[in-house]
């Protein structure tokens, strides 16, 4: 293989790790934004749709079990994250580290209620046959490059709920509303906006897109109670460096942080890139210490 | 300084600690060293959590750093090294000689040292490299979460140079004398308690010192104490380096009684369960930490070994419940705030989400 395809290889992989981190960490960073508050059992949102995904493929078994599954476990979630924002984030939002100890233990209730109902071990969702195929090249420098179906298929999805997510934001009046919360929450409700509507809204829409997010996770390995917890913690770093609330942001810090693993992991071990990509995230905000885009600064908050 | 019924209280609560070996059995006597060495961890979490308003999900580093200081020497302690002796799981990962960060440990003082200084010069780097940027709450929160998970991965993965996922264990003796006799385990116990007592009375004077005034103002406005013409900065770092250097020695007490330390003790989970001790203690009032320690986790020993699934059902919902509706805890339930401090209270919480409705 040449050295040249094993790179790009590695940037694909960091793109298509990127992916899921804009899915994990869009409706987080969203709701940051609007109310300040981090939801922790956001990484359980990711292993619901995982679970709806398998659920379904028992009842629609078949290729196109997992196009169903995809608005089953996007529904599912947001329906729950609505129940979560309207019973707990909303009580607490004026405290946001304790809204974020009371979604930990929601996030401890929920896993556990997975492991009663699916067993510890996990279950497996089967990618359908139309996504068994790799793309390989076999000619030319790139000559030995494999991309695989799933690896594609997670790209073109977190690409199309990108482009939808800006769409909603940047032509509706709902995004029209939203923008407008996220810049000034009071100005925006005296001009009558409902914000604690906006805020149920895009908390559901988040949690959604999370839930949509697990039925990919699903299809790269087995669905366990603890599936979100690995991939939650980059979210969170994915927040810390995109700054407040913006699409924009989030993207470009979910490939940074997508691309610095990927191509850290060429010379050290996961366990060692975990720790350069703490230190990476560190030293970025000593540099930048609004996050890579902001709206609105950081440093008189509070 | 007048003498009130709190002192009597407070004394006959030190009697009974004090009186515990004769009063309890060996086995309980165990659990409750464990948890009053947790306890000075927690009290450090009030300190920073509490009056500094810094919550930190990552203390678990801090713990393990001290407890593996120690257990470090106690794995090397009657090793004759000049003779290329080597602790028992190194010889089973196939190490061929002793690391070279391993040798000063050999030293009981030097380990003892670290106990205290590594996991407070640690803490003091990290958060002013966070805290100088002006990086804090909710964002210091998850990047110290960042920190659990990449220590405790860091070490399950180095197997060979920590022991991996079943840490340090088969502890024999210290400076000599053997730790595994009924005899030193009251005295380590002792010993403990001691600790908690000094380390209470070390964190009252501070609290109601300037700085302790200095820590809630930076807490209720940080942005006013700037205006004020004062740097927040080194009295957050200050504060979360106390709280470090509480964990490490909590970290290597416990590490003392119970003669392990794992991975299991230092991750993500570990770390935020220590925040709900504090939380049902009552993160305002210093004994609040020790009782919710104490409370939390003799009740996580009784369920989770009758039923070890209600444990986290148990422990999910008391998160939840604890945070809405009892922000002061079980503490503040005894020692309500007077009226003065509860419109300050309620002037600050009152954020923009409230004042936009």
């Amino acid at each position: 293989m040449h050295e040249s395809a094993f790179l790009l290889g590695q940037v694909f992989n960091g793109f298509s790790v990127a992916s899921l981190f804009i899915l994990a960490a869009l409706g987080l960073a969203l709701s940051f934004g609007l109310m300040r508050v981090i939801n922790m059992a956001h990484g359980e949102m990711l292993m619901l749709g995982g679970y709806l995904a398998y659920l379904t493929l028992q009842v629609v078994p078949g290729p196109m079990g997992i196009i169903v599954a995809m608005p089953v476990a996007f529904l599912g979630a947001a329906i729950i994250g609505g129940v979560l924002e309207f019973a707990v984030i909303h009580r607490l939002s004026a405290r946001p580290l304790d809204t974020l100890l009371a979604t930990w233990g929601v996030s401890l209730i929920l896993q556990q209620a997975a492991r009663n109902m699916f067993g510890a071990i996990g279950v497996e969702v089967t990618a359908p046959s139309w996504l068994n195929h790799t793309v390989s090249i076999h000619s030319g420098f790139l000559s030995g490059l494999d991309l695989p179906d799933t690896r594609i298929f997670i790209l073109i999805i977190a690409a199309l709920v990108l482009a939808g997510i800006a769409a909603l934001l940047n032509k509706t009046r709902l995004g029209l509303y939203v923008r407008a919360v996220n810049q000034d929450r009071a100005t925006a409700a005296a001009m009558g906006v409902n914000a604690r509507l906006i805020d149920l809204a895009v908390f559901s829409l988040g949690t959604g897109v999370a839930g949509l997010a697990g039925v990919i996770l699903a299809l790269l390995g087995p669905v366990t109670p603890t599936v979100g917890q690995s991939y939650i913690v980059p979210a969170f770093l994915v927040v810390i460096l995109g700054g407040l609330g913006s699409l924009v942001g989030t993207t470009i810090a979910s490939i940074i942080i997508g691309l610095f693993t990927a191509l850290i992991e060429i010379f050290v071990d996961v366990s060692v890139a975990q720790v350069l990509l703490l230190l990476f995230v560190i030293l970025f905000i000593q540099i930048r210490p609004q996050g890579v885009i902001t709206v609105r600064t950081r440093a008189l908050e509070g | 300084m007048k003498l009130t019924y709190k002192h009597a209280i407070g004394a006959v609560v030190l009697l009974f600690g004090a009186a515990a070996p004769w009063l309890i059995s060996g086995y309980e006597l165990s659990l409750l060293g464990r948890f009053l060495a947790l306890s000075i961890l927690a009290m450090g979490i009030m300190l920073t959590w509490g009056e500094a308003g810094i919550l930190s999900l990552g203390q678990g580093v801090f713990f393990g750093l001290g407890g593996y200081a120690l257990a470090m020497h106690l794995k090397l302690e009657g090793l004759n090294l000049a003779n290329g002796d080597m602790p028992d799981f190194m010889v089973w990962s196939g190490v061929s000689a002793l690391p070279r960060l391993w040798y000063p440990f050999a030293n009981g003082f030097f380990s003892l040292a670290c106990v205290v200084i590594v996991p407070g010069a640690f803490a003091a780097m990290f958060s002013w490299l966070v805290f100088r940027r002006r990086v804090g709450g909710v964002y210091f929160a998850l990047i110290t979460q960042a920190l659990a998970l990449a220590f405790s991965t860091l070490v399950i993965s180095q197997q060979a140079y920590t022991g991996g996922f079943n840490g340090l264990t088969d502890f024999s003796t210290l400076f000599g004398w053997d730790i595994t006799s009924l005899g030193a385990a009251r005295v380590i116990y002792w010993i403990t308690l001691v600790l908690v007592v000094l380390a209470y009375m070390f964190l009252s004077w501070l609290l109601s010192s300037r700085f302790g005034v200095m820590l809630r103002a930076t807490r209720d406005g940080e942005n006013r104490v700037r205006f004020l013409g004062h740097d927040p900065v080194p009295y957050k770092v200050v504060a979360f380096s106390i709280a470090g250097t509480l964990a490490g020695i909590g970290g290597a007490l416990f590490t003392l009684h119970s003669g392990v330390v794992s991975p299991a003790l230092v991750g993500v989970v570990p770390s935020i369960e220590m925040v709900v001790w504090v939380a049902v203690g009552g993160r305002n009032i210093l004994w609040g930490a020790i009782a919710g320690t104490l409370l939390v986790n003799f009740a996580k020993d009784q369920i989770s070994s009758a039923l070890p699934s209600l444990w986290l059902y148990g422990l999910g919902a008391l998160f939840v419940l604890a945070v809405s509706f009892l922000p002061t805890g079980i503490a503040g339930l005894f020692q309500p705030d007077t009226a003065a401090e509860r419109v300050v209270r309620r002037m600050l919480t009152r954020t923009k989400v409230r004042t936009a409705e």
